[in-house]
């Protein structure tokens, strides 16, 4: 065994690959060998270190060094003065929202708030290396569970911890397995749902790519509490990093012989096959999940029966999201005590938010829950770029809602995000600022849900089209009068009366944007304007002939040729030529081209 | 996987490897890493701790590098950092010193009076 003063961490997640991590990790390996360290230094690939905005990100330990959009020409000043010489290259260190330079990932303030229990390796373990997971106490709660633990006692300890599924219902985790449980049957199966679509959404991915053992060692645990022996990961194609780290763990596994036959010598028989989804969003929903697997198209079905009951082949099965998994073996190894403290009354332990949209720290956070958004979206998130307003935050994708400045001081949890008519989801959270359109926002994920409705039942097939009918005549300046009241009517129409979760849910966004910025909507459709400036077909751009001095310089950057005037003089704008581009605004130096 | 004897043997054999990256105050040793350091033999010294480390097994220990710290007549400098105590400082350590002073302070606490710089300083007056 070799032991190596030094560890390069270079994030191996999504974000960081497609920003050339990769590339920097081989001209790691290469210069470390070329300065002769690599008998001391280690270039290591983790998963995703979560703060997405900095990245690609590498770390290097022990001193714990947070470098920040690390790029390929840098590695060679990183290797020859940190590994060679031991002097940390400040230029590079992540600079925080207060401009001082952080050295360690620990003192960020993004960080800092943080508790990570699902994302708890992710980062810090090479995800391809068995080894590694086990090192930080891995598999350890699974031969607990098989050797301490009869199969009632690991779901009363589920119970107790007050886990719910973190996939968006919020359905109490132990009490799902307990149904299962009480099924007499022969067969029964465990599915991981990894078909995360929420537009912004990417915790699953990145637990899947940073900690796979994760939910391999708690499909097991869940496998042996409700008498299981087979499990099925269903993860979109569209994820390959995921896929091919979960494909080299699971293989690990069977090697080592924590998934198959007698695992820990106790006859307990368990393993895990891959099935892959093609990304229709409706197969999230757990009934067109299992159709899925077995083969057929994904529609959903009326329940009860229920998965526990009825599921995989009509044999008794749970279904429970990848970021719900992920706390199991953490549960078992510190018990439900620990885990219950955390969090409010009903809502126990952490939740993984992707944070996107106006924000500053673009990434993936993990917060105890009952944690405030205002804590989240400036403390974590670091506040709104341009010292822009904050307007509201998008929570649970497309079934979610907005939810207005009002509410930042809400502590987060299932129950108090629903009371204000948004709901946890799978923990999407899109920041908007003072230059989104609200009215727009409920098109675009109308828009979404319309694409993605398999069809099977009509609320949902033909009331959601119809709604974003109304939505689209809306922004487009053609509102009537009574719209507001038709959507409102069609929303709760298709809510009581569609089939299956993705339709119920379809309507949040816009009735929850009617409620908090009817205003907007009453803009757009009376005064035939846009407040945020947003909607191009209310917009028009227009010069201020008292500020314009005729420089040209916006004609010069009219793409259709819009503007013209005299130099000199005051310049105008074809309104029937411009498609309001913006181009113009950006050039002119004397503020005098306004947006109407 | 037969036992969890078996699991405990994985865990205990990776853990050393990757130590480092565990958080936690363990005990810091630190060498000079700088030009003068370098040039007065530092990397050998390095390697040796390194190595020293690795064959005991020793957990909560990181062997790490700095730059100058001034003394760079004295170098090759080794200090040593552990929690709640006062740090040491070994001056003109050569890789034939390491194995004392891993065995002697590191393992058993006892600092090695004889490499240290106040030791150094007084007998070479």
């Amino acid at each position: 065994m070799d032991i190596f003063r030094s560890h390069v961490l270079v994030c191996g997640g999504t974000g960081c690959t497609s920003s050339e991590s990769p590339k920097i990790m081989d001209k790691f390996v290469e210069e470390i060998s070329n300065a002769g360290l690599d008998k001391e230094v280690k270039v290591v690939r983790t998963g995703c270190f979560g703060l997405c905005e900095a990245g690609p990100v590498v770390i290097v330990y022990p001193e714990g060094c947070f470098y920040s959009r690390v790029k390929v020409s840098d590695v060679p000043e990183i290797v020859s003065e940190h590994l060679l010489k031991g002097r940390i290259v400040q230029r590079l260190l992540y600079h925080g929202e207060t401009k001082e330079i952080e050295m360690s990932l620990d003192h960020i303030g993004f960080y800092k708030k943080q508790k990570r229990i699902a994302l708890r390796n992710c980062g810090v373990i090479d995800p391809e290396r068995i080894e590694e997971y086990i090192a930080f106490d891995g598999y350890k709660a699974l031969g607990k569970c098989l050797t301490e633990y009869t199969p009632q006692q690991v779901i009363d300890i589920i119970k107790q911890s007050g886990l719910r599924g973190r996939g968006g219902g919020g359905f109490p985790t132990g009490l799902k397995w307990q149904f299962c449980a009480n099924e007499k049957n022969e067969q029964k199966y465990v599915i991981c749902n990894a078909d995360e679509g929420d537009p912004g959404a990417f915790m699953d991915r990145s637990v899947l790519e940073g900690d796979p053992h994760a939910v391999l060692e708690a499909m097991a645990i869940a496998g042996y509490a409700i008498g299981a022996n087979m499990g099925y990961i269903y993860v979109r194609a569209e994820y390959p990093i995921a896929v091919k780290r979960l494909e080299i763990a699971i293989g690990q596994a069977r090697e080592m012989g924590l998934l198959g036959k007698d695992i820990f010598g106790t006859g307990f028989d368990f393993d895990i096959e891959i099935r892959l989804g093609a990304g229709a969003f409706v197969c999230g929903e757990e009934m067109a999940l299992i159709s899925s697997i077995e083969g057929h198209r994904g529609e959903p079905t009326p329940k009860p029966p229920f998965p526990a009951q009825k599921g995989l082949f009509g044999k008794p099965t749970i279904i429970n999201n990848v970021e719900t998994f992920a706390n199991v073996a953490q549960i078992i190894l510190n018990g439900p005590e620990w885990f219950a403290s955390m969090g409010t009354e009903k809502s126990k332990g952490t939740k993984v938010f992707a944070l996107g949209g106006k924000i500053n720290n673009t990434g993936l956070v993990e917060i105890p829950m009952g944690t405030t958004l205002r804590e989240i979206i400036y403390d974590i998130g670091g506040g709104i770029p341009g010292g822009k307003a904050f307007k509201a935050a998008q929570t649970g994708g497309p079934s979610g809602g907005c939810i207005p400045a009002s509410h930042l001081d809400t502590p987060i949890d299932y129950d108090s995000l629903i009371s204000i008519g948004s709901m946890m989801g799978s923990g999407g959270l899109i920041v908007m600022d003072e230059d989104n359109c609200m009215v727009d926002v409920a098109r675009f994920f109308l828009d979404f849900t319309v694409d993605e409705s398999c069809g099977k039942c009509p609320p949902c097939r033909i009331g959601t089209k119809r709604m974003l009918e109304i939505l689209e005549r809306i922004v487009n300046g053609q509102g009537e009068e009574g719209d507001i009241e038709k959507l409102e009517q069609l929303g709760e129409n298709i809510k009581n009366a569609a089939l299956c979760g993705l339709g119920k849910t379809a309507p949040n966004p816009v009735l929850s944007t009617i409620k908090y910025f009817r205003h907007e909507y009453e803009a757009h459709i009376r005064d035939k304007k846009c407040p945020a400036g947003h909607c191009k077909a209310l917009l028009s751009y227009v010069i201020d002939k008292s500020k314009c001095i005729g420089c040209s310089a916006c004609a010069k950057v009219c793409p259709t040729g819009a503007i013209s005037g005299k130099i000199k003089e005051p310049f105008e704008i074809d309104q029937s030529k411009c498609i309001k581009c913006g181009a113009c605004i950006g050039k002119c130096k004397f503020g005098a081209i306004e947006k109407k | 996987m037969k036992s969890l004897q078996e699991l405990e043997a994985i865990r205990n054999k990776t853990l050393s490897e990757i130590d480092i990256r565990k958080k936690g105050e363990g005990t810091r040793i630190v060498v000079g890493m700088a030009t003068c350091g370098i040039a007065a033999g530092a990397r050998p010294v390095l390697t040796a701790l390194v190595d020293e480390v690795a064959k005991r097994k020793l957990k909560n220990v990181t062997v790490t590098q700095t730059g100058c710290i001034g003394a760079c007549r004295l170098e090759p400098i080794v200090e040593v950092f552990e929690p709640g105590k006062e740090k040491v400082t070994y001056v003109k350590v050569n890789p034939d010193m390491v194995g004392r002073i891993v065995a002697e302070h590191i393992v058993n606490g006892n600092p090695v009076t004889e490499y240290t710089i106040g030791y150094h300083e007084e007998n070479t007056k």
